[in-house]
């Protein structure tokens, strides 16, 4: 097997040559450390890689296996890891200025989890400021490319994690989802992501974006590899005050039962038509299609508060925002400037987050200081408030008459670099169908169904809060069928990268 | 630099006082408010500090269920209804000493509402009358930390050098108790302010949910002050805050009636303001202005579930609330046998409790009443401090009380070993032997102490032989200095009666 090979495993295959020992741990982490350094100067999904940290991390599962210890199911896997999640001695930005050069004393409590399960991190990877954006455009450190097409977007907030997966740099990635951010990137890259179930995944160690909406996820290139990755992060965290106290949902199970015989599947109304590419809404019907023939209902719902889902969500988002990212003022760590002995605190605090923070994410700044001031609360972040209480009740009417939801999980394909970036509301839009899983609470994926002009695009399912595993097994079966159709994984034709 | 004023009593029968109380209380928790770092005193600064009380990216809070305890045990001391759901709110504001730049608080739904504290003030004569103040509202939040601000002549941020922070206090359990205005305490707004401090500092102690030590800032107070002309509408009011002591509550209400009574004399308006109180001139400085107030920006706080507690629980913790301080003094003053008046007096100073334990110690109740009445409350009010402040125990009073009585020390010299104690000379054995305070009982030596003072004033011991006994007096004063107090007087008036051949 050349080291290339080993890149194109799955996850579970990769465990499994592991555990059977036909690899070891540190030669599937050379081998992806050098697809790294062969692939990411045109792909930039990394900020950081941890070259030594992973081949360290590596050899202590294979001493493990050589002991005799029993391996968990991803042993030996490597990781990729949105640069959103903080990581002990590994630089962390969030992909803002703000944070350049800090290295957190902590792990996230989902690293410490994975690391216990022995998977391998590979490093950070890019991504919007501070998850601000729907096309990694707005990282402070460049921005990513698209595998399909290096002159695309990845999709954002989390692009580099979907792109690194894509790109075969490595088979599994965590990103996170606060409008899509996990989703809108799985879309347009061809990949598996999913949201987690609201109090599902620990968000302790998650530099949070909003935090009512944000909740990390599985990126990968199966849906069985997303659901072990899900299992292996989830559950119950006493430090994060608001994860649910119950038992994971079987995903990894319900991955492998793949069984959709009866299953009600509701086409959500608002989330088709107009907005959506034409191509976009041909791979979605054809899915439709296909599920029936594996034997689901389907069935038609409408949730008619779903129109206000978009601006709800830019109201809570960053009215949270606004509280959250006042933390970033040079007193205790990261970029600190202007400090010239003369210039007040204020001065300092004040230059700092203008030179720390992009336009993006001051705009939101503004825009939810504004809506939580005195005066405008009631009007803006309270009626938002409502209105989410709409949404939730949407879901709860539909999920009567449906067992999951399904939608596009974008309006339309990757688009060019620089298509949207000087249009915010445009960009907005690419979350059209992903935010209202958000407002909710539910859990919800984006898997691939295709590709439209060449490019892919994504079918979002959405469950009820806590039943995660209804959207493995229907990505289970519908994945299968496809993969039949196709041949095989649609990202075996990802066009070869290395230089 | 000190404005104008008017003498309190004149100011309060030209102008009606209405004051309110916000009063900062740090729960007495083993750890902070949403973390587990230790939650006491005095530590080497940042050492108490993890993630989540530095305010670091990714960092979550979680309640410490401890501190919704004893919140809701205040609250219910303070006969306040308990919310059945309620949230944590944001309160947004920069500031380098609060690590996440949004203190976690409560805002429109605070845990404790509606309460209400009686509280005794004294009046003319001696006695106590009961004054009822409402409570508004009990919530529970977390500490800021502290700076430190060098190279500046005040130690204030104006003219700093730099500053130091330390965030040791961050994310202490802070509870908020704050009354609804008061009004119709008519000549003594100062003093009912005080006996309320005072009051609710009992109660939390009686909790044993705080160690109320002002002088820490384990309980601070913000004093608000408005007049009006009689029957007019309620004045604006000011803020002042930083008053760090009991004796300053009754002291910045009173400086602040005394200026606000001055300008509105003079035509002028009172700026709604925040003054900050200086202990040392006990006059308060005009601080930020609340007429351009902050915009705090309350929101709920996402990162943290509602608390509802549960009305069993809450009932089983009304159940087993202690006994009120004013019932136990009440039950205790009846113990000690003394007077209602007595009782006032030590109510007043501020002593009772020191009377008490200083007889749990082992003194007679009149003798632990006069000496925290008479030489500790005269020792207290030359330092300006409370009673319980003195650098002398109870234990160490009843002790002195037990020498004199063993017939060691007279009285005289028992003001002696007290001062030594209060002079940090040590405890009383320590202050009699390194001072060399005993009574002087060898008769021998008394007898040519005598002799000596008959022959120094022969005028004197003639009356004395006259008939005129009170004149032995001056005779038993000139051996007391001789012997430098250590003598039992009563014994030198005995040997100087027998010299001279005079019988009583
Ligand atoms: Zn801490």
């Amino acid at each position: 097997m050349s080291s290339a090979d080993l890149t194109r495993f799955t996850a579970a295959e990769t465990a499994a040559a592991i555990a059977s020992r036909e690899v070891s741990a540190v030669e599937v982490a050379q081998a992806h450390l050098e697809r790294i350094s062969s692939v990411d100067g045109a792909v930039h999904a990394f900020l950081h890689v941890d070259a030594d940290g992973a081949l360290a991390a590596a050899a202590r599962v294979d001493a493990a296996r050589a002991a005799g210890t029993a391996l968990g199911p991803l042993a030996g896997v490597p990781l990729a890891m949105k640069d959103v999640i903080v990581t002990q001695g590994i630089p962390t930005t969030a992909g803002s200025r703000i944070l350049e050069g800090w290295v957190p004393p902590y792990d996230a409590t989902i690293l410490t989890r994975l690391k216990g399960a022995g998977l391998v991190l590979l490093g950070k990877t890019n991504m919007d400021e501070f998850a601000m954006g729907s096309s990694t455009e707005h990282s402070a450190y460049g921005p990513t490319f698209n595998p399909w097409d290096l002159g695309r977007i990845p999709g954002g907030s989390g692009g580099g994690s979907a792109a690194a997966v894509a790109a075969y740099e490595a088979p599994l990635a965590v990103g996170t989802d606060t409008g899509g951010s996990i989703r809108q990137p799985a879309s347009v890259t061809g990949t598996v992501g999913v949201k987690p179930t609201y109090g599902g995944v620990s968000r302790f160690g998650l530099i949070a974006f909003s935090s009512s909406l944000d909740q990390a996820g599985p990126c990968a290139r199966t849906v069985l590899d997303a659901a072990l990755l899900h299992e292996a992060m989830a559950g119950h965290d006493p430090a994060d005050s608001t994860s649910i106290d119950a038992p994971v949902p079987p995903v990894v199970a319900a991955a492998r039962s793949g069984d959709v015989a009866g299953l009600r599947v509701g086409v959500v109304r608002e989330l088709s038509g107009e907005g959506y590419e034409p191509g976009v809404q041909q791979r979605f019907e054809e899915a439709v299609a296909l599920l029936s023939d594996l034997g689901a209902k389907v069935v038609e719902v409408s949730c008619p508060h779903f129109a206000y889902a978009l601006p709800a969500y830019y109201l809570i988002a960053p009215s949270e925002a606004s509280s959250n990212l006042a933390r970033f003022d040079s007193v205790r760590y990261g970029l600190r400037v202007d400090d010239d002995g003369v210039r007040s605190l204020e001065e300092v605090m004040s230059a700092t987050r203008a030179a720390g923070f992009g336009a993006e994410v001051k705009r939101r700044i503004i825009l939810g200081t504004y809506a939580l001031s005195s005066g405008y609360y009631d009007a803006y972040y309270g009626q938002a408030q409502k209105v989410r209480t709409l949404i939730t009740r949407d879901f709860a009417a539909a999920f009567e008459i449906a067992d999951v939801l399904v939608s596009p999980a974008s309006p339309g394909v990757a688009f060019p670099l620089g298509a949207k970036v000087d249009d915010p509301l445009a960009m907005y839009r690419q979350d059209l169908a992903t935010i209202p899983s958000n407002l909710y609470g539910g859990p919800a994926m984006s898997l691939p169904m295709g590709l439209s002009e060449g490019l892919p695009v994504g079918l979002q399912v959405m469950a009820p809060t806590m039943r995660d595993d209804l959207l493995y097994q229907v990505a289970g079966a519908l994945e299968a069928a496809l993969h039949d159709r196709w041949g095989g994984n649609l990202l075996a034709s990802v066009p070869e990268l290395a230089a | 630099m000190s404005e104008p004023a008017v003498p309190y009593a004149e100011a309060l029968r030209e102008f009606e006082p209405v004051i309110g109380l916000e009063t900062h209380v740090e729960l007495g928790t083993a750890s902070k408010m949403f973390c587990g770092c230790d939650a006491s005193f005095g530590a080497e600064p940042n050492t108490h500090t993890c993630p989540v009380c530095l305010g670091l990216p990714g960092a979550l809070p979680v309640v410490n269920a401890r501190a919704i305890e004893s919140t809701v045990r205040i609250g219910l001391a303070l006969h306040c209804d308990i919310a059945s759901w309620c949230r944590f709110a944001r309160k947004n504001y920069f500031y380098p000493d609060m690590p996440k730049n949004f203190q976690t608080s409560q805002y429109d739904e605070p845990l404790c509402t509606d309460g209400y504290l009686d509280v005794e003030v004294p009046v003319e004569g001696g006695t106590a009358e009961t004054v009822r103040i409402p409570i508004e509202r009990v919530h529970l939040e977390e500490d800021t930390g502290k700076s430190l601000h060098v190279g500046g002549a005040t130690g204030r941020i104006h003219g700093a050098s730099h500053s130091l922070v330390d965030y040791n206090r961050a994310g202490i359990p802070l509870v908020e108790i704050v009354t609804k205005p008061v009004a119709g305490t008519g000549a003594r707004p100062a003093e009912v302010a005080k006996a309320y401090v005072t009051e609710l500092r009992d109660v939390l102690r009686g909790l044993g949910v705080s160690d109320v030590r002002m002088e820490q800032g384990s309980l601070r107070c913000d004093v608000n002050v408005s007049l009006n002309p009689p029957g007019a509408p309620w004045g604006t009011r000011s803020e002042t805050k930083n008053v760090n002591s009991l004796r300053s509550v009754e002291r910045a209400v009173r400086s602040e009636v005394e200026r606000q009574a001055a300008r509105l004399r003079a035509g002028q308006r009172i700026v709604q303001e925040t003054r900050h109180f200086h202990e040392d001139s006990g006059l308060s400085t005009s601080g930020r202005s609340k007429e351009e107030a902050t915009d705090y920006r309350y929101f709920p706080e996402p990162d943290l579930v509602p608390v509802a507690p549960d009305p069993e629980w809450v009932a089983e913790l009304r159940a087993d609330l202690p006994e009120a301080p004013s019932v136990l003094r009440r039950r205790q003053i009846g113990s000690l046998g003394l007077s209602e008046l007595d009782s006032a007096a030590m109510v007043n100073a501020g002593a009772l409790d020191l009377v008490l334990a200083t007889v749990a110690a082992g003194a007679p109740a009149a003798e632990a009443r006069n000496w925290w009445l008479g030489p500790l409350a005269q020792a207290a009010n030359a330092g300006g401090v409370e009673p319980a402040d003195l650098p002398i125990t109870p234990d160490q009073v009843a002790r002195v009380v037990a020498i004199v009585a063993e017939g060691s020390l007279t009285p005289g010299l028992a003001r002696q070993v007290v001062e030594g104690v209060l002079a940090g000379e040590g405890g009383p054995d320590q202050v009699i032997r390194a001072r060399g305070l005993a009574v002087v009982s060898d008769e021998g030596v008394l007898a040519a102490a005598v002799d000596e003072a008959l022959a120094a004033s022969p005028d004197a011991a003639d009356k004395v032989r006259s008939g005129k006994v009170a004149a032995v007096g001056a005779l038993v004063g000139a051996v007391m200095k001789a012997t430098r107090g250590q003598a039992d007087a009563t014994v030198v008036r005995r040997l100087l009666l027998e010299r001279l051949g005079v019988s009583e």
